[in-house]
C-alpha cells in the first residue's frame, strides 16, 4: 500500500498526544523510583504526584483518590473483584453482582469469573435496543434484596456502539441504597463530561485518550473498601503494588490535560466529522443502518450495520483498500463472535456479523471520510457477492 | 495475482505461504477457526485449531509481513465433516475426514468465499504438485514419496483445482523444514501433525462410543457363524482391524482373526483368517474427477488408504448403478489381490503420478 491507511479506529487506540510524547520522553532518560527516599526518588515521587493531583482536578476527586494500574483491564479488574471481595468480606450476604449486559470484557469477563469461581450472583441488566440500561431493571433488581448486592457496574459509554448509559441516574439509585457503583468510563474520559466524584469506582485507560499503552487508573472514592489484586509494596494505597511507570504516569496525565483542554472543540469536531461520516455512507450504500443510540452516543463512533455482508469480509477489503477500522470487539483467538452487545441489544446474530465500527479522533479529518466513501461502494458490493457466511 | 494462504500454524503451511509471496503474490493469510466451541481454543488441545496454533498462524504472517484473518469455519466444519464422520461410522464404514474436509471445507467454502472477495487461488502446504497438461491441469503426487498427500486431495474437480496452489510439490519435507529455519519462521521444529484434528485423545473409538452411544452385539466368525465374544459398539471396528478384538481364544488352527466386515443394522461384527480379507474387485461410488472423467477404462493404479501402497488396476466406470441410488459406479479390478479394503475409504485413481480422480469404497469382493 503506498499510501498511508486511513485510520477508522481510534475506540481501539489513539494516536499519542504530543503533550504525551513530551511528557515520556522527558521522564524515559531520568532515573529514580518513586518510592526511593532520596533525591532521585523524590524528584519522581514529585512527578507521580503532580500527574495524580492533575488527573483527580480534571475528574472532580481529590488526589488520594486516583490508583494507578498498568491500564483500563486492570483497572476494571480491580474495582470488580476487589469491590466484591471486600463487600462480602464485611457480610457474607452480599454476593449479588449487577452488571450491565453490555460491558466492555474487562467487565464481563470478571464479573463471570466471580460467579463461576467465587460464588458471586450474577444478573446482567437488559439494555434496550438502542444499547441503553432500562433503568428500571436495575431499580427491580435492587429492590428484590439491596442488602445482598456486592456491587452494581455500569459502563459510562459503550465502546462499541457508543451509547452513553443513563449514570448519574445508577448512581442516585446505588447511592439510595448505599451499593458501590463501578464505571468502565474508558471510552467517556477525555470526550464526555466525566465527574468521577458521582461514583464510587471509576476506570479510564492511558492510550484510548492519547496516552501511553499500559497505563491507566481507577479512581476509588474515599473510604470504598477495596481488596488489592496485586499484592508486594503497597505503592499505591496498599490498593496496588509495584513500582510506578513514572513515565507512563507523567504521559497519561499529559494526555488528560490536552484532551481536557481541547474537549469542547475536538467533541464539536468529532460529532460533525462522524454525522458527515454517517450521511455519506448511507446516501452512497443500500442496505446501511446505523446502531446505537443517534443523540446519547459517544461523538466519534459510527457503528453500522451492512445488509447481507459478513463484517469480517468488509474488515479484510477495507484494510486491503487502506481504510483501518474493527468489529467493535476482538477475541484472543481472533475468532470473530457475535457481539454481545449487539446481542443484548435485541440484534439477530447475521445483522450482527454485519456490522462495523467506524470511530474518529483527535487526528481524524474530513479527508478521511472521504477515502472511506471512495472505496466502500465496491467494497460492499463485493462483500455482498460474497454473501453472509455460513 | 491474489492469493489467500491458509495458515494451519505448521510449518508446512508457512514455508508454502512464504513461497507464494516469494513468487510475486498478493498473499492474505488466513487461519481456519474448524473447532467448534471457542472455548475448545482456550483449552489447549492438541491437533488444529488450538489458541497456539492460531498465534503461530498470525506470527508467521508477520514474519512474511501478510495481512492476517481468522475464518471461523466451525459450524460448517462440524456439519460437512464431523457430522459426516459419525454418520459413516454408524452405518459401518470407515470414512476418511480429510478428503471430506478438503473437498468440502477447504476448497469450497474457503475457495469459494475468497473467489468471491476478489481472490484468485488457495495457497495451502499440501504436498502435491499441479503441472499443466494437455487437457489443463493435472493434479500430480509430491515428489517426496514419504509426503505425498495427493490421496487427500483426490477428491478435487476440475474447477477445486483451478483455484488451489501447492507450493510444496516438488520439494522434501526436510528442505521445507530447513527453509522454515532460513527464512526465520519459528515453526520450523513444530511436530506434523497427526490423526484426526477434532478427536484430541486420539482415542477415536472412545470418541464414537461417546457420541454414537453403546451397541452391543455378537462378534461371529465369518466361516462357522459360532458367536466368539461381544462387543460395545460395532461402529468402533474397521474391516482389516487384527488388535482390539477382546477375543481371549485364538482360533482352532491357531491363526490370528481379522475384522472380515461390519454391519451396524444387526451389530455384528464378523471376524476370520487373513486370507478372507483378500480381494481384487473393489466398487466405490460418487466419483470425483480431477480433470475430464474417463472414457473407457483407465490401466493405471489405485491407491485405497492414506499412506497405502500403490495397487496396479484396470478401473472402468460403470454408468447405471446397480447398487441402487443411479450415480455412476467406479470398478477397479487389482492385477494382485491386496489385503483390508474398508468400506468408506477412498479410492483414488492413479495414471502414472498423475491423479485421475477419487471414489467412496462400498464393497470389495474376490472375482
Amino acid at each position: 500500500m503506498a499510501t498511508t491507511p486511513v485510520y477508522l479506529d481510534h475506540a481501539a487506540t489513539t494516536p499519542l498526544r504530543p503533550e504525551a510524547l513530551a511528557a515520556i520522553t522527558a521522564e524515559l532518560g531520568e532515573v529514580g523510583n518513586p518510592s526511593s527516599l532520596h533525591a532521585s526518588g523524590r524528584r519522581a515521587r514529585r512527578v507521580v504526584e503532580e500527574s495524580r493531583e492533575s488527573i483527580a482536578a480534571h475528574l472532580g476527586v481529590s488526589a488520594g483518590e486516583v490508583v494507578f494500574t498498568s491500564g483500563g483491564t486492570e483497572a476494571d479488574n480491580l474495582a470488580v473483584k476487589g469491590i466484591y471481595r471486600a463487600r462480602r468480606g464485611a457480610d457474607d450476604r452480599r454476593r449479588r453482582v449487577l452488571a450491565s449486559a453490555v460491558e466492555h470484557h474487562a467487565v464481563l469477563d470478571p464479573v463471570q469469573w466471580l460467579g463461576d469461581a467465587e460464588q458471586a450472583d450474577v444478573s446482567w441488566l437488559a439494555v434496550d435496543d438502542l444499547g441503553r440500561l432500562r433503568l428500571e431493571w436495575l431499580e427491580k433488581e435492587i429492590a428484590a434484596a439491596p442488602e445482598t448486592v456486592a456491587l452494581v457496574t455500569v459502563m459510562w459509554a459503550n465502546n462499541e456502539v457508543g451509547t452513553i448509559q443513563p449514570i448519574a441516574e445508577v448512581a442516585a439509585l446505588c447511592a439510595e441504597h448505599g451499593i458501590p457503583l463501578h464505571t468502565d468510563a474508558v471510552q467517556a474520559v477525555g470526550t464526555l463530561d466525566v465527574d468521577a466524584g458521582t461514583v464510587d469506582s471509576l476506570a479510564l485507560s492511558g492510550h484510548k485518550v492519547g496516552g501511553p499503552h499500559g497505563v491507566g487508573a481507577v479512581v476509588l472514592r474515599r473510604g470504598l473498601a477495596v481488596e488489592p489484586l496485586i499484592h508486594g509494596g503497597g505503592q499505591e494505597r496498599d490498593v496496588r503494588s509495584g513500582t510506578l511507570d513514572t513515565p507512563a504516569i507523567a504521559g497519561l496525565a499529559a494526555a488528560v490535560g490536552a484532551s481536557m483542554r481541547d474537549r469542547g472543540e475536538r467533541v464539536e469536531r468529532l460529532r460533525e466529522l462522524r454525522d458527515a461520516l454517517v450521511a455519506d455512507v448511507l446516501a452512497t450504500v443500500d442496505g446501511v443502518t446505523r446502531n446505537g443510540d443517534p443523540h446519547d452516543c459517544l461523538p466519534g463512533i459510527a457503528h453500522l450495520s451492512f445488509e447481507g455482508c459478513e463484517g469480517d469480509a468488509l474488515l479484510l477489503l477495507l484494510d486491503a483498500a487502506g481504510v483501518e477500522c474493527s468489529r467493535g470487539s476482538a477475541c484472543s483467538a481472533g475468532v470473530p463472535q457475535p457481539s454481545h452487545v449487539l446481542l443484548a441489544m435485541g440484534m439477530d446474530p447475521v445483522a450482527a456479523r454485519s456490522s462495523l465500527r467506524l470511530s474518529l479522533g483527535h487526528t481524524s479529518t474530513r479527508a478521511d471520510i472521504d477515502r472511506l466513501v471512495e472505496v466502500l461502494p465496491a467494497v460492499v458490493a463485493r462483500a455482498r457477492r460474497a454473501g453472509t457466511a455460513r | 495475482m491474489k492469493v489467500v494462504a491458509a495458515l494451519s500454524g505448521g510449518v508446512d503451511s508457512a514455508v508454502a505461504a512464504a513461497r507464494a509471496v516469494d513468487a510475486g503474490h498478493d498473499v492474505t493469510g488466513i487461519h481456519l477457526a474448524l473447532a467448534r466451541s471457542p472455548q475448545s481454543h482456550r483449552t489447549g488441545a492438541r491437533g488444529c485449531c488450538t489458541l497456539e496454533d492460531a498465534r503461530d498462524a498470525r506470527r508467521v504472517a508477520d514474519v512474511l509481513g501478510i495481512p492476517f484473518y481468522v475464518w471461523d469455519l466451525s459450524d460448517r466444519f462440524a456439519e460437512d465433516v464431523i457430522d459426516d464422520f459419525l454418520e459413516e461410522y454408524a452405518a459401518g464404514r470407515t470414512p476418511n475426514p480429510c478428503l471430506r474436509c478438503n473437498e468440502k471445507i477447504k476448497f469450497t467454502a474457503v475457495l469459494d468465499r475468497a473467489l468471491a472477495l476478489g481472490f484468485d487461488a488457495i495457497s495451502t502446504g499440501h504436498y502435491a504438485r499441479i503441472v499443466d497438461g494437455p487437457a489443463g491441469r493435472e493434479l500430480h503426487r509430491a515428489v517426496d514419496p514419504a509426503k505425498d498427500q495427493s490421496y487427500v486431495l483426490g477428491v478435487l474437480d476440475r474447477d477445486q483445482l483451478a483455484g488451489a496452489m501447492f507450493p510444496l510439490g516438488d520439494s522434501l519435507k526436510t528442505a521445507v523444514r530447513e527453509e522454515a529455519a532460513r527464512r526465520g519462521l519459528l515453526v520450523a521444529d513444530k511436530p506434523d501433525s497427526h490423526d484426526i484434528c477434532f478427536v484430541p485423545t486420539g482415542d477415536t473409538g472412545a470418541w464414537l462410543r461417546d457420541r454414537l452411544g453403546a451397541a452391543p452385539g455378537d462378534i461371529l466368525d465369518a466361516e462357522s457363524g459360532e458367536a466368539l465374544g461381544q462387543h460395545e459398539g460395532a461402529f468402533a471396528f474397521t474391516v482389516g482391524q487384527r488388535r482390539g478384538l477382546g477375543l481371549g481364544h485364538p482360533a482352532a488352527d491357531g491363526a490370528r482373526r481379522y475384522v472380515l466386515g461390519v454391519d451396524t443394522a444387526t451389530s455384528t461384527v464378523l471376524v476370520g483368517p487373513p486370507v478372507l480379507l483378500d480381494v481384487d474387485v473393489i466398487r466405490a461410488e460418487r466419483p470425483r474427477w480431477c480433470g475430464p472423467a474417463p472414457v473407457g477404462p483407465v490401466e493405471g493404479h489405485v491407491q485405497l488408504r492414506a499412506h497405502g501402497e500403490p495397487v496396479a488396476a484396470v478401473v472402468e466406470v460403470v454408468d447405471v448403478d446397480v447398487d441402487g441410488d443411479g450415480g455412476p459406479v467406479v470398478v477397479a479390478h487389482l492385477r494382485d489381490r491386496t489385503r483390508g479394503v474398508a468400506p468408506g475409504q477412498a479410492l483414488v485413481v492413479y495414471d502414472g503420478t498423475r491423479v485421475v480422480g477419487s471414489a467412496t469404497i462400498t464393497r470389495s469382493t474376490r472375482a
